[in-house]
């Protein structure tokens, strides 16, 4: 069994970006092989032509292709090996993995380290369950997206779009650019789940209106969509249609942007505790999960709406990967638990393993609900605050952050204190 | 060209009885509304081979239930198509239930089928750790089985392809006439001719019968349509077999089974509908499954739903399959009202049928160089089917086997391209999904169905655009405007 | 005098700012705004918006035609984003192309450009 010192699956902006920190932590690039299942590296971002990358990393607003190329680029100046076409079929917990490519077939490797790079997939009609035929027409966005940016086709003329993510925002300015006529983008929850930029530059910039709290009812058409009956849901009601709010729109396409899903096959089948919030798999700070030498970085982990944090994200993964395979990492003390409080969905990670010597540990979480003027507030059991942040206003669509200062972990270190809660404090304003 | 026998309808029932005529010397004919063999209710039911303990002794469907049970298991293996054995239980609330588990075990035992027996709570707790609490017997049939009914119909029509049959696809039969001993079937575009007709036609053979036809003719068919969830693999494994509850005056209610995928599936309802096409799913209906499979197994993860079909179920006006010859159209065989058992049936009736064309006059005799397999260089397996020294040595053979194209089915380029190459060739979005499952899995089609596409559109030398999801009309995408 | 109303897009607070022009066109007045990042943003969009265009042309490489991400450099008027989708539909690559490869220059306005965004070589 051939053996590499370090194995990272997805060669998409999380996998590149980790395999990049790994080797500038000291780690040789021949020690490590990244594992890219498409035809060329930069995982989704290449389908993602539109602008709004890069802002945090790079200091510049970059297209999808223009952010991948980047780390393409890093990757090739550091001759880090990477081999395209090459899917991942299992994973143990002891880091065997088996994958299949057309240049080295049917193989098992065995590795000192493993990054969990695989990005996520979308939500489908399926996981919906929209009642209706099932005619040709109806399109994840990001499907569409690759039928229109890839392959340079149209996927539809008459489109409207159910879920008002980012990619179905993007794909309402793409369509509509390329001559179609988006005639609605319909919402079930009260608020977007995409970034307020994308609903002014894609919707209100081309008169598109965005119906919340309504939801796709049926589908019709026997061959090609021919239309969609739009309700209006009842939040009281657990979000059930309004019996007398159809709607109905002639079109010839349904795209659904109705939420991402961690990729995390993998990981279930080598055992690896996940998350039940993010559907991700549970990790400490450096992001190695409940199997030692396994880590887990970008939309695999949790879904981020920014590349930045992913790249970020798998810094810190490739980094301690790198420490691990070179014996650096300090011992680990005792590890502390985070959960979430009031107004807190999931936090990442959701437990700090402190050595000795803390360092500052970055805290992502995300809100449950819109809310105004909050306190963003990370304390202990005990009630002592670790770090807080006002905030004029939080959406479950943004993900926000803080950071643990070093001094104040070598606190909890101390004190002996059990766990630490990060939540929200509502500091007046409506809701 | 004239065939000696012209078959309406490529569902299981059609194809089964052109595969077994292609077994003798005849040419043999399969006209077919849809785009693809198996696109009608052999495609959307619970892919169960049912034991044959339901009907009621003496009829057709009992009969042809029990003996095309180990028939379909027999072709399954010969084919290559995975048959696998769960049995089923018919579960029991309460003693309320216990004299129709009585009544289905004396019924079954008339019927020959083998090994039933009524069990109790204990022993059906240890077989179905998720059953209900309140579950009390079951009437357990070890024969029943699970398959992949498409799966084993394509797999039966190509093998018919190989042995000579010819299939028309997209030609749904709108006129007939004859002239002798001729009879000629038009779509209004094309003409076929044969001596002999078999009316396979499914939801839409009483249609049939009158378009051959027929006056007066004693069948008529009330479409029913049935609706059900298929469940992500991650909890494929909560039933080990296929669970019933008791039947009623509607069918037989709604089941909870393992599929052979790994997956689960929950279903069906039953309601008459006018459209006999009408495959829609509704609120209701979906609503009704999922409590339906609350009620067998409470806490069967509806959350875990990937996707939502509905199939259309030929339901006669009288109890049994109508399998007769015509006695006004000589030469004319109806297989009419063949609602369930009748996938589980489908190789048994074929031989009924083929027995009722030689009643009429056709001489078969047996072809001497007829290969058994679906191909001439034998059946098609799928990589992921293969053991690893097997797929290693595949890869090294062919390095389009080292590429997947579908991950969540793990579905590898090597085994579309054989699909491109087969006896019916696989060129559309819906046909490589059913043959090889390319798009049925979690993500449905999100990823793969782009790729599927480009390969298709290479192959066949065509633009993306002229590439279909099913049937013609069916598009997926059109040309970009150019300035 | 007209008034018009928009979302803010700086932080996800989305203010919704009223921003009132008099004949002339000029501003009057900024209302809604919670920070000072909100005003600037306003008095931009309201007086001169624009934004970056994200398309693609088709390339032809050695293994046949493909689809070549390109973008503006620069953001372009509102208002002219369909006559700039004209041109980018009408424009052809050739490889080999570089990231950052002008393809068309003085793209609706002068000193901009369309500009490829991925390296087909």
């Amino acid at each position: 069994m051939a053996e590499h010192k370090l194995i990272i699956i997805g060669g998409g902006p999380a996998g590149l970006s980790a395999a990049v920190a790994a080797v500038d932590a000291g780690l040789a690039p021949e020690d490590i092989l990244v594992l890219e299942r498409d035809s060329e590296p930069g995982g989704i971002l290449n389908q993602c032509i539109h602008a709004g990358f890069g802002l945090h990393r790079f200091g510049e607003e970059l297209t999808g292709p223009e952010y991948s190329g980047r780390y393409i680029a890093m990757a090739r100046e550091r001759r880090i090996p990477i081999l395209c076409n090459a899917m991942v079929l299992s994973l143990t917990d002891d880091r065997r993995v088996t994958f299949v490519s057309p240049e080295t077939g049917y193989t098992t490797v065995e590795a000192e380290a493993v990054i969990l790079a695989m990005g996520c997939r979308e939500r489908t009609r399926g996981a919906l369950s929209i009642p209706g035929t099932r005619p040709s027409g109806v399109y994840t966005a990001g499907c569409a997206q690759r039928y229109i940016n890839i392959e340079g086709y149209m996927p539809g003329h008459r489109v409207v779009i159910l879920g008002s993510g980012d990619i179905g925002l993007i794909m309402a300015r793409r369509m509509t650019l390329e001559g179609a006529k988006v005639l609605a983008v319909c919402e079930i929850m009260p608020y977007s789940g995409g970034l307020a930029r994308n609903i002014v530059q894609c919707l209100d910039d081309f008169g598109i209106p965005l119906k919340l709290s309504h939801t796709v009812v049926q589908i019709h058409g026997r061959d090609r969509v021919e239309g969609v009956t739009v309700a209006a849901v009842d939040e009281a009601n657990g979000r059930r249609p309004i019996p007398g709010t159809e709607e109905y729109f002639e079109c010839d396409t349904l795209l659904l942007s109705v939420g991402l899903i961690p990729e995390n096959e993998l990981t279930r089948g080598a055992g690896i505790d996940l998350d039940r919030m993010t559907n991700g798999a549970s990790v400490n700070q450096f992001r190695e999960t409940s199997a030692p030498g396994i880590y887990a970085c970008g939309n695999v982990l949790h879904v981020h709406d920014l590349v930045d944090y992913v790249s970020e994200e798998a810094d810190t993964a490739g980094r301690a990967a790198a420490a691990r395979i070179l014996g650096e990492s300090a011992p680990v003390v005792r590890s502390v638990k985070l959960s979430t409080g009031h107004g807190v969905r999931y936090t990442v990670p959701e437990r700090i393993d402190l050595a000795e010597e803390p360092e500052d540990v970055r805290i992502f979480f995300r809100v449950t609900d819109v809310y105004k003027k909050v306190q963003l507030v990370v304390e202990t059991e005990g009630g002592e605050v670790l770090v807080k942040k006002a905030k004029s206003a939080v959406a479950p669509g943004e993900m926000e952050s803080l950071t643990i200062p070093a001094a104040k972990l070598a606190g909890v270190l101390k004190s002996g204190e059990g766990g630490i809660i990060v939540k929200l404090n509502e500091t007046g304003g409506d809701k | 060209m004239l065939y000696d026998v012209l078959i309406i309808g490529a569902g299981c029932t059609g194809v089964m009885t052109a595969r077994l005529l292609s077994t003798k010397n005849v040419k043999v004919a399969v006209v077919e509304a849809g785009p693809d063999a198996a696109v009608g209710a052999t495609s959307a039911n619970s892919a169960i081979v049912h034991a044959g303990y339901d009907a009621k002794p003496g009829t057709l469907k009992a009969k042809l239930n029990v003996r095309g049970n180990r028939l379909m298991k027999e072709l399954c293996s010969a084919l290559g198509v995975e048959c696998r054995n769960v049995g089923s239980h018919v579960v029991g609330f309460g003693d309320a239930d216990l004299p129709m588990l009585k009544e289905l075990l004396a019924r079954g035992q008339a019927n020959g089928v083998p090994d039933l027996e009524i069990i109790g709570q204990e022993k059906l707790r240890a077989m179905e750790p998720n059953i209900s609490p309140e579950a009390m017997h079951s009437l357990w049939a070890p024969s029943a089985a699970i398959t992949c009914p498409y799966g084993i119909t394509i797999a039966a029509a190509e093998n018919a392809v190989t042995n000579g049959v010819d299939f028309y696809f997209n030609f749904r039969v709108t006129d007939a006439s004859r002239a002798g001993n001729v009879h000629y079937l038009t779509n209004g575009e094309e003409t076929v001719a044969g001596r002999y007709v078999v009316n396979c036609a499914g939801v839409h053979s009483a249609e049939v019968a009158a378009i051959l036809g027929e006056n007066d003719f004693p069948i008529t068919i009330t479409p029913r349509r049935g609706e059900y969830f298929i469940l992500d693999k991650a909890v494929g494994g909560m039933a080990n077999s296929t669970l019933f509850v008791c039947p009623s005056d509607r069918g037989k209610g709604i089941l909870v089974s393992p599929t052979v995928h790994g997956n689960l599936i929950v279903g069906p309802n039953a309601y008459p509908i006018s459209d006999g096409d009408d495959k829609s799913t509704t609120a209701e209906g979906l609503a009704e499954i999922t409590a339906g499979a609350r009620r067998i197994m409470p806490n069967v993860p509806m959350n875990m739903a990937i996707t939502s079909f509905a199939g259309v179920r030929a339901t006669p006006n009288q109890y049994d399959f109508y399998l007769e010859i015509s006695k006004q159209i000589p030469g004319v065989v109806h297989a009419v009202g063949v609602e369930s058992p009748g996938f589980a049936s489908s190789p048994a009736t074929a031989e009924y049928l083929v027995g009722l064309l030689e009643e009429c006059g056709l001489k078969l005799e047996d072809k001497p160089d007829y290969i058994p397999t679906r191909r001439p260089d034998g059946n098609h397996i799928q990589w992921n089917r293969l053991t690893d020294e097997e797929k290693a040595a595949k890869c090294r053979e062919n390095p389009a086997y080292g590429k997947i194209v579908c991950r969540c089915e793990t579905v590898t380029e090597g085994d579309l391209l054989d699909m491109l190459d087969a006896p019916i060739p696989a060129v559309t979005i819906d046909m490589m999904k059913k043959r090889l499952r390319a798009g049925m899995g979690r993500c449905q089609g999100g990823f793969c169905s782009p790729r599927v596409a480009v390969l298709i559109a290479e192959r066949t030398g065509r633009g993306l655009d002229e590439i279909n999801k099913s049937g013609p009309g069916s598009w997926l995408v059109t040309k970009r405007e150019e300035g | 005098m007209t008034t018009k109303e928009l979302t803010c897009v700086v932080c996800p607070a989305g203010c919704r700012i009223t921003v009132t022009l008099n004949d002339k066109g000029d501003i009057e007045s900024i209302e809604g705004y919670t920070c000072l990042r909100g005003k600037t943003y306003a008095a931009n969009e309201v007086t001169h918006p624009v934004r970056t265009l994200t398309s693609t042309v088709t390339i032809e490489t050695a293994e046949g035609k493909k689809m070549l991400p390109v973008r503006t450099d620069a953001g372009i008027p509102r208002e002219r984003l369909f006559d700039a989708m004209k041109i980018v539909r009408a424009t052809r690559a050739k490889a080999p192309v570089h990231t950052g490869d002008i393809l068309v220059a003085d793209f609706i306005e002068p000193g901009t450009n369309l500009v490829a965004c991925k390296d087909f070589l």
